[in-house]
């Protein structure tokens, strides 16, 4: 390989002016776990909603949530950025389409609503889950203590599948803040965006793209440490993620 | 290992004395001639330097002169055939297969400077690019000065934003400027009169026109926001043989005024695969790096 290593190209100001090729990284960093975060509560809000209708003994509400998971599972994600962002506006009225685009941070929004919704499907299809592997028991025996459906929920069925599901949901959020480098194809400038624009200006690309790795990782390494010290604390003694 | 090989080279050299005077091959040319092929990396999309035809064929100004130098190579080894491999490349794939020799050449629109020079050589520059404005003819600016107050757009994370941006403070405009996602959306603005000028380098801005709806209405300024940088074909680092060939290739090329010629052909001409002609004649700079060729990244040595 006729490569010239230089490791100390993080510390040489960028050409943009906004101090040294690192600040490059760490700014991109912060608008990766900005971008992650923000999609990561839509995905399990509007997840364990979508998740709670598909156990429902409604049949409509069966049907909702049967559509909105296989819309946004079945699809890519890098399609489904490219629909909100470009497509949208388009179908919109002109003024409302206008306003859109016109939107301060655009790529931003897209990006954090479009990754959030994609994952609200992986999220609903857990909680599913995670509701059907309780004993059919607990649903009855809530409904015999004279508990209404929403109260069966609430005190019953989620505190128990949450913590069941906590493990994949941990990988879920991993996916999450990995699935935010998409959107650099709609021109948001997180990680993988400040990375690819390093290797432009100063062609150090393998310097690039091993700190971008490092950065991924460490974030990646953080959010499981925190997620094992939650699943300990709130582990039910004597079942599958108890001890 | 490296020491060792010299060794024994050097013995080799001592016993077969009678071979004295034939060269030894090192670098890229003992490959291309251990292996009767060089690769040659192209951009799927750089108009009009390297892109892909209607047959999705490599075509281009760069192409043109990577050919040029493919001849050369295959003279100076005294090869009867050379295979031309022909390998697509990205901004971000172009340095690593370079240094890992997948490709011997890259034939594009790459900048050369002094940052990049430290990775990889450039041969004789064949391109010089400068930030400029386009503009509608109807808004009748005619300086720099006239953009006092407007609003200007340029594309976000490029260096011509950046000089923009220094300009406007530096001559006191008071422009408002607006960073676009990219160059389609930047001229989308100028030709919906959201902005009144877009800075870009002055060839993209001529192949926007010229793929317009209305290519007439628009006027690329003669003032720039930056001197002309060198476009310039990659090679890689410290392999001085092979260098030595291309540039001696190349200047062969531009000094002999075949260069213009094919120069002529991609700017002044409808090029494919959508007919569209960019009416961007050869400019003064340009013209004398042709009659003295240079490999220099520095942008005062083509004044």
């Amino acid at each position: 390989m006729n490569y010239n290593w230089n490791w100390k190209i993080f510390f040489e100001p960028n050409p943009m002016g906004t101090g040294t090729y690192l600040d490059m990284l760490l700014s991109g960093l912060a608008l990766t776990i900005k971008t992650a975060l923000l999609a990561w509560v839509i995905a399990l809000a509007v997840g364990s909603i979508v998740g709670v209708l598909r156990t429902l003994p409604s049949r409509g509400a069966y049907w909702f949530g049967f559509c909105w998971v296989e819309f946004f599972r079945n699809m890519p994600l890098l399609v489904q950025l490219f629909l909100w962002f470009f497509v949208l506006p388009e179908m919109l009225p002109r003024a409302a389409g206008l306003w859109l685009k016109q939107l301060p941070n655009a790529p931003f929004w897209t990006a954090a609503i479009g990754v959030g919704l994609f994952m609200s499907a992986r999220v609903a299809v857990q909680l599913q889950a995670g509701i059907g592997s309780l004993p059919r028991g607990q649903r009855m025996a809530a409904t015999a203590l004279g508990l209404t459906t929403v109260q069966g929920y609430r005190y019953v069925l989620l505190p128990m599948a949450f913590r069941i599901i906590l493990p994949p949901l941990t990988s879920e959020f991993l996916n999450t803040i990995k699935n935010t480098a998409v959107a650099i194809t709609i021109g948001l400038i997180e990680l993988t965006g400040q990375a690819r624009s390093m290797q432009e200006f100063s062609f150090q690309v393998f310097e690039a793209f091993t700190a971008a790795t490092i950065l991924y990782l460490l974030t990646n390494a953080i959010v499981v440490t925190a997620m094992r010290f939650l699943e300990r604390y709130v582990a039910i003694p004597g079942y599958i993620t108890g001890k | 290992m490296k020491h060792f090989r010299n060794v024994g080279l050097a013995l080799a050299a001592t016993l077969v004395v009678s071979q004295a005077g034939a060269q030894e091959l090192t670098g890229t040319l003992k490959n291309i001639k251990d292996t009767g092929a060089i690769t040659l990396g192209f951009r799927d999309s750089s108009i009009p330097f390297s892109y892909l035809d209607d047959n999705q064929k490599p075509v281009g100004f760069a192409m043109d002169i990577c050919y040029k130098i493919v001849d050369a190579v295959k003279k100076e080894l005294k090869l009867d055939k050379l295979e031309v491999k022909l390998n697509p490349v990205t901004s971000a794939t172009r340095i690593p297969l370079m240094a890992n020799g997948t490709i011997d050449l890259e034939c594009g629109s790459t900048t050369n400077n002094a940052e990049r020079q430290k990775q990889v050589a450039f041969t004789n520059t064949h391109f010089l690019t400068a930030s400029r404005y386009v503009f509608k003819k109807s808004s009748g600016l005619k300086s720099i000065e006239d953009l006092k107050g407007k609003t200007v757009v340029s594309t976000a994370g490029t260096t011509n934003i950046k000089q923009l941006t220094e300009a406007n403070v530096a001559k006191g405009l008071g422009a408002n400027i607006i960073p676009a996602k990219d160059h389609a959306e930047a001229f989308l603005m100028v030709e919906t009169d959201r902005a009144v000028a877009f800075v870009m380098d002055d060839i993209l801005l001529a192949s926007l026109v010229a793929g317009s709806k209305a290519p007439g209405d628009y006027v690329i300024s003669k003032d720039a926001f930056s001197k002309p940088e060198p476009y310039g074909i990659m090679l890689r680092k410290d392999d001085a043989p092979f260098k030595k060939v291309v540039d001696a290739a190349t200047a062969a090329l531009y000094t002999s005024g075949e260069g213009e010629k094919i120069y002529n052909k991609w700017f002044m001409e409808k090029v494919p695969p959508k007919g569209l002609n960019l009416n961007t004649p050869i400019s003064a700079e340009l013209k004398n790096e042709f009659a003295k060729p240079t490999d220099s990244p520095d942008p005062e040595a083509y004044k």
